[in-house]
């Protein structure tokens, strides 16, 4: 599976939607996504790409990783496995 | 109803063994929070804390003592006993039926835990020490307490997280103010600082990788600290009668719940609980010249604090100091309110503000005075102390200068 299809597949479990409702220009808010599904799709992305993604709620535009949509945070995954491997 | 004073007053933590020297730190706006020294630091993304250095159990307990004392109860009882020592009680008889020990605490001995679960699962042992439940429980060092000194009334553990000290010591009040004790010793302890709990922390996203530093705009989560902080409340007319130094004067409390988010603080329900202890204080909102801040230096507390003491006080906001002193003793999650309890009798015996240190850059969104990073003389006669905990737990204090 693609990093987008696995990607999708992670926030769309999140959301409670099937994966087709979920585009890549989708952003978390629209999808239903509180702070806390937020944090618990960040760590399922990293346990299944086995990355670590610089992410504090506290200041989410700090870091590179971009979580305004779907599309940023597929970017985002796709750098760091770059970075990171 | 009975009035309720402070007579005794202990703690431990990461800026000082005790009173005066935790005193001095906040006037002088020191920090305590540096980097940890635990176990399997290297593992941890987070590697800051406010961590109590340089205490050595061993010369304060014996060793039967110390295999049934996790870190949160040796702490709680370094304070219990500066608490008591300071009041002059001595507790035997009626009195000592009459005396309870409420005290708060969230994560009960983690230090424990860790060091056991480590044992069995990472060394593969199948054999832990005999003492490892009455270690851990979260009411060991309550329980320690009323057997040091003889404690027979009403005792118990509070845990609502952060907010656990302040729950604690608001029942404290209530039991002399209700009649049914004439001294608690109350207040709460906390030692989650090892491999474990940090880790825990980590998982949520809130912590700051390098400072605490609340209301300030580049402010990036909170830091956690350790230790204790313990209180004898005495009933007013017992403590003037025996001609005790009273510190404070406790006069009111309120408590309530959110009912909304088990992580996100309320705007309402944070103004609701400031203004339930005005009301219980009997107090208008201009006798209030200090409030302890919550404070947490996460992006969502901060700013929710400071609209809720907006709300609450009017055009009087402007004119209080509201300062946090998890900028320099970290957060002690169960025991910080306890902790933090102490810049209040400050503010109110010694007209000195505690400061909120680390603070940098304005935020338009805390607009209130933080006291930033110089404590401040000030003559303050009533102060408030806040909680708002995770699970929307919120417990707040008040207290005026002894008359």
């Amino acid at each position: 599976m693609s990093i987008q299809n696995r990607v999708i597949a992670i926030i769309s479990e999140q959301a409670l939607l099937d994966p087709q409702d979920v585009t890549v220009d989708s952003t978390l808010e629209e999808l239903g996504i509180d702070s806390l599904g937020l944090v618990e799709s960040i760590f399922a992305i990293e346990e299944a790409f086995d990355v670590s993604v610089p992410f504090n709620a506290n200041e989410p535009s700090a870091s590179d990783f971009d979580i305004s949509t779907v599309g940023s945070i597929v970017a985002g995954v796709t750098q760091l496995i770059k970075e990171q491997s | 109803m009975k009035r309720v004073a402070i007579t005794g007053a202990g703690t431990i933590n990461a800026l000082g063994h005790d009173v005066p020297a935790t005193l001095e730190a906040m006037r002088e706006g020191r920090c305590g929070i540096g980097p940890l020294k635990i176990r399997d630091v290297e593992r941890l993304a987070i590697r800051i804390g406010g961590q109590v250095h340089g205490f050595d159990p061993e010369t304060q307990f014996n060793r039967q003592q110390l295999s049934l004392y996790d870190r949160f109860t040796q702490f709680t009882l370094i304070a219990a006993r500066q608490a008591i020592a300071q009041s002059g009680l001595e507790f035997s008889g009626a009195l000592s039926a009459r005396t309870g020990v409420v005290l708060g605490n969230s994560g009960g001995g983690m230090t424990t835990l860790d060091d056991n679960y480590r044992s069995v699962y990472e060394d593969g042992k199948n054999r832990v020490h005999p003492f490892v439940v009455p270690k851990l429980m979260n009411n060991a060092a309550a329980s320690h307490v009323s057997m040091e000194f003889n404690l027979k009334g009403p005792s118990f553990t509070v845990s609502t997280a952060c907010a656990s000290s302040n729950h604690a010591m608001a029942q404290a009040f209530q039991m002399i103010h209700g009649g049914a004790a004439s001294v608690m010793v109350t207040g709460g302890s906390e030692s989650m600082l090892c491999f474990g709990g940090v880790k825990a922390w980590e998982g949520l996203r809130v912590m700051s990788k390098d400072a605490c530093r609340p209301f300030s705009a580049n402010r990036n989560g909170m830091v956690q600290g350790e230790g204790a902080g313990i209180f004898v409340f005495e009933e007013y007319e017992h403590a003037r009668a025996r001609g005790a130094d009273i510190l404070a004067e406790v006069i009111g409390y309120a408590m309530s719940s959110d009912a909304s988010d088990i992580v996100m603080p309320s705007r309402q329900g944070a103004a609701r609980t400031i203004q339930g202890a005005l009301q219980d204080a009997r107090l208008n909102p201009e006798d209030v010249g200090y409030i302890n801040a919550h404070g947490t230096g996460t992006a969502a507390n901060d700013k929710t604090e400071c609209a809720a003491v907006a709300d609450v006080f009017g055009v009087h906001a402007d004119n209080l100091m509201m300062s946090s002193t998890k900028s320099m003793h970290g957060h002690l999650i169960g025991g910080t309110g306890a902790v933090e309890l102490l810049a209040c009798i400050m503010a109110v015996r010694d007209g000195v503000i505690a400061p909120t240190i680390g603070y940098q850059e304005a935020d338009p969104e805390c607009g209130l005075d933080v006291v930033p990073n110089e404590a401040r003389e000030a003559d303050v006669d009533v102060a408030l102390s806040n909680a708002f905990a995770f699970g929307g737990l919120n417990a707040v204090l008040a207290l005026r200068r002894a008359s």
